[in-house]
This record gives C-alpha cells, structure tokens and sequence, in this order.
C-alpha cells in the first residue's frame, strides 16, 4: 500500500463500463514522511476522499476488484482510507 | 492506473487466440503535467475508440486483460478511458 495525497479529479466520458459512476482521483504520490516524491497515481476513490486530503492507496489488483465487488474489473488501483497521522521515528510527521 | 497519450496505432493480422478484433495502440506514459515520462508501450484499446492524439488512462500487468471482452488474454497493458480534462480546485 501507499500514502498520497488527492491533487485532482480525472474525468472521462468514454470508458470501460465498470467505471462509470465511480470517481477517479490523480492521486501524488508521497514517502513515509508526507513528501511528495513526484510520483501519481490514477486511483478509483472507495471512502469519498477530497482534494488535498492524505489517502492510503492499495495499489493491487485482487483486492481492488474485491472493493469494487466485480470479480473482472480492470482495476488495480484504489483509495482504501484517510490518513489521519503519520508517526515516524518517534515523530509525528506533518501531512497537510 | 496512470496517464498516457495515443501517438500511434498498431496493425498486427496474425495475433494469438482471443485477441481477434482488438485494437493495439501506441501508448506514451505522461507524468502528473502531462509530459512524456519513459518509454511508449503498446497497449490494448479496452474502449474500442481511443485515437491517436487523444490523453487515456491505461491499466498496466494482469488487471489489463480484464478491460478486454474475453479476460484471458495475453496483454499487458490496456487502455480503460479517455480522459476529457483532469479537475484541479
């Protein structure tokens, strides 16, 4: 699993069908310390993140399709939670 | 799932068994501002309709043959959507 934070919504008219009505978040990729790394990923949204907020991203395909309830969706990566704190090192990071 | 431009199509006669009548695009990877980021795959058109020109979201490794109508096929990489715009507030 990762952690990101939502920088933007992805939005697309023509697509296979399990995704409608789902939303698509442009999700950055940070490391463990809440810094962005320059990475993103394109995640289905499962708990109704909002923009800016830090998620956690399960980024696998088995238990994407297990959120979805759809044994063949063609999705892999999804947004499983809200981070509230990250606690490194003894140190509470900051995320926001 | 990460972004990607269609620079290209792909014509093939001969292919394997279950990936008759499916489209192979030249697919670039774009970073989060949509510049070329790595090197072009070759992706399959999971909406039956994407376009050179045209930005996509593509799904990479197993996941990809599940965008396909038949799900057991060899394919790596598979365009899920066109992107009209990404919103940023």
């Amino acid at each position: 699993m990762r952690i990101g934070r939502v920088a933007g919504t992805v939005v697309s008219t023509i697509n296979v069908p399990i995704y409608e009505n789902r939303r698509l978040l442009m999700v950055d990729l940070l490391d463990e310390r809440g810094r962005d790394t320059g990475g993103y990923l394109i995640c289905v949204d499962a708990v109704g993140a909002g923009y800016q907020e830090t998620v956690l991203i399960l980024d696998e395909g088995n238990g994407a399709r297990q959120v979805v309830g759809d044994p063949n969706a063609p999705i892999r990566a999804v947004v499983v939670g809200i981070v509230d704190q990250l606690f490194v090192d003894g140190e509470v990071q900051p995320i926001d | 799932m990460q972004l990607g431009e269609v620079i290209g199509t792909v014509v093939a006669t001969v292919k394997y068994e279950g990936l008759e009548g499916v489209r192979f695009l030249i697919v670039q990877p774009l970073d989060r501002e949509r510049r070329p980021v790595g090197r072009p795959v070759v992706a399959a058109d999971g909406v039956h309709m994407a376009a050179p020109g045209d930005t996509v979201y593509f799904i990479g490794i197993r996941e990809a043959a599940l965008a396909l109508p038949e799900p057991f096929v060899p394919v790596d990489h598979a365009i899920c959507g066109i992107v009209d715009h990404v919103e940023r507030p």
